[in-house]
């Protein structure tokens, strides 16, 4: 313990030096006098010292659960209690009846601003599952997903703006769209792998926003596209409230939606084929999986989810325009994958939640927004890296195993 | 002799460059229905680049690899991407285990079965009749093919917390359930020891004797090799300097030469 309180005292020592400059000395041009804010450099210490403690701390509770694990019974058979709350019905029955209610209720008890946020936090739940599968299952790198995004919102956007195409129809335009857009972009990167990947898909990202920026006669460039409709519910007329209400449960239901398909994927021929792509490209191939199909279907379907909620995207703002689509964005769809654990899709749900909804309401330091994003990132990595709740292989059942669980 | 109808997989002077490497010069093989077949020869002699060739992860700079697959005709199939080899009906395994590693022990062997059904996206978002029927006939046959290679209790573990001999074991198991007619196992006894290399022996003529699956093997481990092989074929850069059966390549002075250096009769 005494070596722990040397170790963060030398810590704490080390940062008042580096931060001595910035958070001590401040020179006053005003006046032409030097300020020297001595308080300033107490609470470095002692907040760098603490910090240090705790994450020493931290450190070594991971290490003793890491030999554990390898010394005692086998990893898999203890789940952790995110893990079991996914496999028992006894716990996750409770809490989805309690979820489901909240759900529900959220909009009749908070106000339009508030419901508004959480449709953006659907959105990008709904972002996060589609990147999922291309990232998290089949283990294909996009960082440029946004562009499928901003696809399914332009497609709207134009087709509304030029011939009057309403929501509904737009819906399923928009998410064809961005499956066209996955495959055009799959295509020629098919051969890629890892960081080739990502660069490529980097750039393709780019282009779209630089295309949409540029090609004035029909995105209208940086101005965007104004005075799109939100949803019609048969041609009601309906007042913002209720609109915003409503595009609500429509985002609820297209978070079902694409709970339900995905989940129903993944565990299908083309879910495994997917897997397996991930975890051994040559292998995969070799055991007679079509990479080029399994490849772009990953990269369509993912990119499917991305067109459609980018419609959703673009008639609750109801403008649109090049800045909401920049790498920012791919990059928080992404952080939401990792964050939640690839593959998982209620710790997908989790970290899309926590990654929109934190910034809304952590108004006040809007300024360290990118400094917690970073520090929650580079904390996952080393504490959890196979994410909030890692995905539960499920388990099949076979004709044997049926006789032999008679015979038990 | 009916030899023709025989054949399962001829290869004929295959040749393979790397550059200005030849790494495997004119070399022809014949592996027929019920053979064991083994491929020996020196570390570097190019027993796995000939297997990357016929498996279709390399295409051959020059030769013929022709398949006679029973009750279906023939194919050349040079060139052919290895998800085609495999539809046709050449599984292998690989040298370095290549398992999916965070996949279960089943769903490893259910990808095997990938080729042989047709979900595609929509029919898995469905999940009509004819796909739960596939599905749960990929269950089925994936548990058999476990239980038949010793490891059906493995089933739901993560391949990668197996035992190295169960692993050689599973890669075989993933190959046999894309219902090949000729296995091409490439050195599937390294790193095991006497006692699981002896199951491993009892595995192969089983798979071949029970499922009436030929096999290709790349092997150092010459006991195993003696033991099992109706023929033996022995490369040495690249080169082909032997064939036969076990008794003529034990006593081949070539072979000799090749293994011990030049002066083995001493």
């Amino acid at each position: 313990m005494s070596d722990y309180m040397k170790r963060s005292f030398l810590v704490a020592l080390w940062f008042v030096f580096l931060t001595f400059p910035l958070m001590v000395v401040k020179v006053n041009t005003l006046k032409n006098t030097v300020e020297w804010r001595w308080m300033n450099m107490l609470w470095v210490a002692i907040g760098a010292f603490v910090l240090s403690l705790l994450w020493r701390w931290a450190l070594e509770r991971r290490q003793l659960k890491n030999k554990e694990a390898e010394s005692g019974e086998d990893e898999s058979t203890r789940l952790g209690f995110g893990q079991r709350l996914l496999v028992e019905p006894k716990l996750y029955k409770p809490v989805l009846a309690v979820l489901f209610v909240a759900t529900i209720a959220f909009p009749l008890l908070f106000d339009i601003y508030q419901t508004n946020i959480m449709v953006l936090a659907l959105v990008f739940v709904v972002l996060g599952l589609g990147l999922n599968v291309t990232v998290g299952l089949a283990g294909l790198l996009d960082l440029g997903y946004v562009a499928f995004f901003a696809v399914g919102a332009y497609t709207y956007g134009i087709l509304n703006s030029f011939w009057g195409i309403g929501f509904w129809t737009s819906l399923p335009i928009g998410g064809l769209m961005g499956a066209l857009f996955g495959i055009a972009l799959g295509f020629p990167i098919l051969r890629l792998r890892g960081d080739y990947l990502a660069i490529v898909t980097l750039g393709f990202g780019s282009i779209a926003k630089i295309v949409i920026e540029n090609w004035e006669e029909v995105t209208n460039g940086a101005k965007g596209i104004a005075g799109i409709p939100r949803p019609g519910f048969f041609g009601a007329d309906m007042s913002i409230t209720s609109a915003t209400t409503y595009t609500y449960y429509l985002m609820i239901l297209m978070v079902i939606f694409t709970i339900f398909i995905t989940n129903r994927l993944k565990d299908s021929r083309i879910g495994r084929a997917w897997m397996a792509l991930r975890e051994d490209e040559i292998a995969c191939v070799a055991m007679g999986v079509d990479m080029a199909k399994t490849k772009l279907g990953a990269y369509a379907f993912g990119a499917f989810w991305a067109g459609l909620v980018g419609v959703i995207f673009a008639a609750r703002n109801t403008y649109i325009n090049p800045n909401s689509f920049t790498f920012m964005e791919s990059a928080l769809v992404l952080s939401i994958v990792v964050m939640g654990g690839m593959g998982s899709i209620v710790g997908v749900i989790i970290a899309a939640l926590v990654l929109i909804l934190m910034p809304e309401y952590l108004r006040a330091f809007s300024e360290y927004r990118m400094l917690m994003f970073g520090a929650i990132m580079v904390l996952m990595m080393i504490f959890r890296p196979e994410g909030l709740i890692a995905n539960v292989r499920r388990k099949y059942r076979g004709h044997k195993v049926m006789t032999e669980d008679v015979n038990a | 002799m009916p030899e023709i109808t025989n054949k399962l997989l001829e290869v004929k002077g295959l040749t393979m460059d790397f550059g200005g490497l030849r790494a495997v010069d004119t070399v022809s093989l014949d592996v027929c229905t019920g053979e064991i077949v083994a491929l020996i020869g020196p570390n570097g002699a190019g027993k796995t680049t000939f297997f990357n060739c016929v498996t279709g992860i390399y295409k051959p700079t020059r030769g013929d690899v022709l398949v006679h697959p029973p009750a279906k005709k023939s194919q050349r199939i040079n060139g052919f991407k290895s998800n085609r080899v495999t539809t046709i009906g050449m599984a292998r395994t690989f040298q370095n285990i290549r398992l999916f590693q965070n996949m279960t022990v089943l769903e490893n062997v259910m990808i095997g079965r990938h080729c042989r059904t047709t979900t595609s996206i929509l029919g898995a978002i469905l999940r009509g009749a004819k796909t739960m029927r596939q599905e749960q006939e990929t269950v089925n046959r994936s548990y058999d093919l476990l239980e038949k290679v010793d490891l059906f209790k493995y089933a739901d573990e993560f391949a990668k917390n197996l035992p190295y001999g169960a692993q050689r074991r599973l890669e075989i198991a993933r190959a046999m359930a894309t219902d090949p007619f000729l296995l091409l196992l490439d050195e599937p006894a390294a790193g095991m020891n006497p006692q699981e290399t002896r199951a491993l022996d009892e595995l192969i003529v089983r798979v071949r004797d029970t499922e009436k699956i030929a096999i290709l093997l790349i092997e150092h481990d010459m006991k195993l090799v003696m033991n099992i092989s109706d023929r033996i074929y022995v490369m040495e850069y690249g080169k082909e300097i032997a064939q036969g059966g076990p008794m003529d390549i034990r006593n081949n002075p070539k072979v000799i030469e090749a293994y011990l250096g030049e002066e083995a009769d001493a």
